[in-house]
């Protein structure tokens, strides 16, 4: 081990991972008073340069496509620079038939420089739901554990919305939401109709100024990375202030390989690749805070082996790696024809819908469990490549003609994508592939994946309402969906609604999970998790929110307990 | 356009220090931020007008997908066509990267061609403008495949060239317009949807 580079100092805290849940963590600690190396494995973000925030299609020689059309499946070049499905040299491994799909970000920031910036809180019967039906398990804490660090993060990060009184989405501390556009309206109007619940969304994104940022400019691009961080991502929210405190050093182009321990079983640092120079490095800390997204945390605990933990790092439980989940995905949209009567107009909006349909049958006997939310898109989009492969794909042809039917339906489609809970499973789950290391030598995950008729039933669920509220809006359901196959009701492969959680769980009883209510794990006191590892169930609300009240609350845990001379 | 006050130095200097640099958006501007953009827009704009050199196909097959382009989205009353969009430069230029659209695309091209001598003796470009019309209505659709197979590389040959096209006609300046989007600017306030009696009221 001659040629480890040691860090001469010992940091307070080593934090692995800048997004939602490490971002939280640095800015917390070093405000409480915390030094903190925060690693992260990719390099650093510059939004003035890396933002393609306004810009047009035709700005770019390849027009959003990628170099040969290389960005068509990781979201157009436009998005953030942020990740991919594959990453060079950094492969991860499936068992026959999982098909799971993993969207790895390494960059500062992490994936929230592209997030959907849906900020939902879970509501009180989330953190309840095995004592609700039996499966899966409860949550070491309370709704009310959360609800101050919901109202914290809220009010720092800036979330709109509105008060509703719906129970199975709880109202947080909102800013006013902008309107609705005219897709929006339809979809409310035929919702009304159906009873279905549809109100405005919750976003991280400004519509009034907060600690000095400014409101959302409209341009619909958020997805893009917002060069005036009028939304929320890590990079530009939170780290800035813990920057400000003198107390934070970043290091990038650091990817984790081990959690080091000591002789009595502590934490004591952190050994990483230095991707420039290929040579592992060493950072001391006095506790470690993971939080490199729930796969990635999970795989770097199972990969930290030694004789005191010789099945990794906090897993006396052999539960690290299990409870894998991601959310249920279906999508499907319709053809509403009399909106080519629309004049043209500016529909961009905010990146993202403005009306949502939260969970809305929690008051009846549903044939699946838990619920699901819905979300929307559609009308006049800024054109962009794949716009028309769909006419293309029906109607063929050429000429004159297709020109003509190109103007007529741009802007007359309106489409839905369902979001619901997926229960844990034990056919699915992540573990160290015994045979492919990385390119830095790191053992690589192996994935497992199933959804069970729970899954298919919602999705199935999804769909039929899809099609009744296109219908009740006077518009055509057109997508057309299998019973069978691969992707039963349109159901996307497992990972790829890029909410994968629960592979560190945490739970009142050490023998079934990894980490208590405070994100600390039960084997090793300075050992935290504060990534979407940590959560216990995957509710139809997106996981980022809660990620972050997690983590605010942990660190403040870890900062009383270090007071104490716990740590 | 006016930077109100901050310099291309003062620019310069954001971008360098990134998102963790502190205080950077604070004191940033929205005017500096389009400053910036416009910037890096001139740097990342594609060349000037000119004559285009194809970077991956022949000067005859780069004729011939001209013409393709032209028949796919022509010009009409509204606005012009793929080719001054720009479409058969973006093809050009993703095709050059991948070999799977060198296959589908380089491929068809002398598919076509080597049809276009079959049916009567001349490439595609030699064909007189009824005799181009009748290949690509038999191309233009699947139905033609499932009645004769021998056209079904033809069938999803062109199939991709047209979605290419449009990807290419509708990302332009030109395309956009012809759609009438409106959009992609800055907004003090969202004004929402505009009310249209027996539509959105």
């Amino acid at each position: 081990m001659a040629q480890v580079t040691r860090s001469p100092k010992t940091y307070d805290v080593c934090v692995i991972g800048s997004g939602a849940g490490g971002g939280m963590a640095a800015k917390v600690l070093t405000e409480g008073g915390l030094t903190v190396a925060l690693l992260e494995a990719g390099p650093q973000v510059y939004p003035e340069k890396d933002f393609k925030m306004l810009m047009w299609p035709y700005d770019l020689p390849h027009r959003g496509a990628g170099v040969g059309g290389s960005a068509l499946e990781n979201f157009g070049e436009f998005l953030a620079p942020n990740g991919a499905w594959d990453i060079a040299g950094e492969p991860y491994t499936s068992a026959p038939g999982a098909d799971f799909q993993w969207f790895r970000s390494r960059i500062v920031g992490g994936r929230t420089n592209h997030w959907g910036r849906i900020a939902l809180r879970f509501a009180p019967v989330d953190f309840r739901s095995y004592t609700r039906d039996s499966l899966g398990a409860d949550w070491p804490i309370t709704y009310e554990d959360l609800a101050p660090y919901y109202d914290k993060v809220e009010s720092y990060i800036g979330v709109f919305g509105t008060k509703e009184n719906v129970s199975s989405a709880p109202d947080g501390v909102f800013l006013p939401p902008p309107k609705p556009r005219c897709h929006e309206l339809i979809v409310k109007k035929a919702c009304d109709k159906l009873n279905v619940i549809c109100i405005p969304s919750r976003l991280a994104i400004l519509t009034r100024s907060v600690n000095g940022r400014l409101p959302c400019h409209y341009c619909g691009q958020c997805g893009r990375g917002c060069v005036t961080a009028s939304n929320f991502s890590s990079s530009q929210v939170l780290l800035p202030p813990a920057m400000t405190t003198g107390k934070l050093t970043v290091i990038t182009g650091a990817m984790a390989r081990e959690i080091v321990v000591g002789k009595d079983g502590k934490a004591e640092g952190v050994s990483y690749i230095d991707k420039t120079t290929r040579m592992e490095k060493r950072i001391s800390a006095r506790a470690v805070v993971v939080a490199a997204s729930a796969c990635e945390s999970a795989r770097l605990l199972l990969n930290s082996k030694s004789s005191l933990f010789p099945d990794g790092l906090a897993n006396s439980s052999g539960t690290v790696g299990r409870y894998l989940t991601d959310s249920v995905g279906s999508d499907g949209w319709g053809e509403f024809p009399f909106l080519d009567k629309m004049p043209p107009h500016n529909h961009d909006g905010v990146g993202g819908m403005h009306m949502y349909i939260p969970w809305w049958k929690f008051d009846r006997k549903n044939d699946f469990p838990r619920g699901y939310h819905i979300e929307m898109w559609g009308g006049r989009d800024m054109p962009g490549v794949g716009m028309f492969d769909g006419l293309c794909h029906r109607e063929e042809g050429y000429g004159a003609g297709l020109k003509q039917r190109a103007r007529k339906v741009y802007g007359t489609t309106i489409g839905f994508s369902g979001r619901g809970e997926m229960i844990p499973n034990p056919d699915t789950f992540c573990e160290i592939d015994p045979e492919v290391v990385d390119q830095w030598g790191i053992p690589v995950l192996r994935f497992h994946f199933k959804w069970t008729d729970y899954e298919l039933r919602q999705a199935q669920d999804m769909q039929q309402t899809f099609r009744a509220i296109v219908e009740a809006a006077g518009g055509e359901y057109r997508t057309k969906t299998r019973i069978d196959g691969p992707y039963p009701f349109g159901i996307q492969p497992g990972g790829k609604i890029i909410h994968e959680v629960g592979t560190a769980r945490m739970g009142a009883d050490p023998k079934s999970s990894v980490l208590n209510g405070y994100c600390q794990a039960h084997d090793v006191k300075n050992l935290f998790v504060t990534d979407g590892a940590s959560l216990v169930t995957n509710p139809d609300k997106n996981p980022t929110l809660t990620i972050m009240a997690l983590s605010w609350r942990a660190s403040e845990y870890l900062l009383s307990e270090a007071q104490k001379g716990n740590i | 356009m006016s930077s109100q006050g901050v310099t291309r130095r003062d620019i310069l200097k954001t971008l360098a220090m990134g998102a963790v640099g502190g205080s950077v958006l604070q004191v940033i501007p929205a005017k500096a931020a389009e400053f910036a953009h416009q910037a890096v827009r001139k740097e990342k704009a594609t060349s000037p007008a000119g004559k285009y050199t194809p970077k991956y196909f022949s000067a005859h097959q780069y004729e011939t997908l001209n013409s393709l382009c032209d028949a796919i989205i022509p010009k009409d009353d509204r606005s012009s066509g793929a080719v001054e969009a720009g479409a058969p430069e973006f093809i050009d230029l993703l095709t050059g990267e991948n070999e799977k659209y060198q296959l589908r695309l380089g491929g068809g091209l002398v598919w076509l061609d080597s049809f276009c001598d079959d049916r009567y003796a001349k490439t595609f470009l030699e064909c007189a403008p009824e005799q181009r019309t009748e290949v690509l209505d038999l191309i233009a659709y699947r139905k033609n495949a499932k009645k004769d197979a021998s056209l079904s590389q033809g069938v999803a040959f062109f199939a991709f060239l047209r979605k290419m096209t449009c990807d290419g006609f509708y990302t332009s300046k030109i395309g956009i317009a012809d759609l009438q989007y409106i959009g992609n600017t800055s907004l003090r306030e969202f004004p929402g949807c505009p009310p249209v009696p027996g539509v959105t009221t």
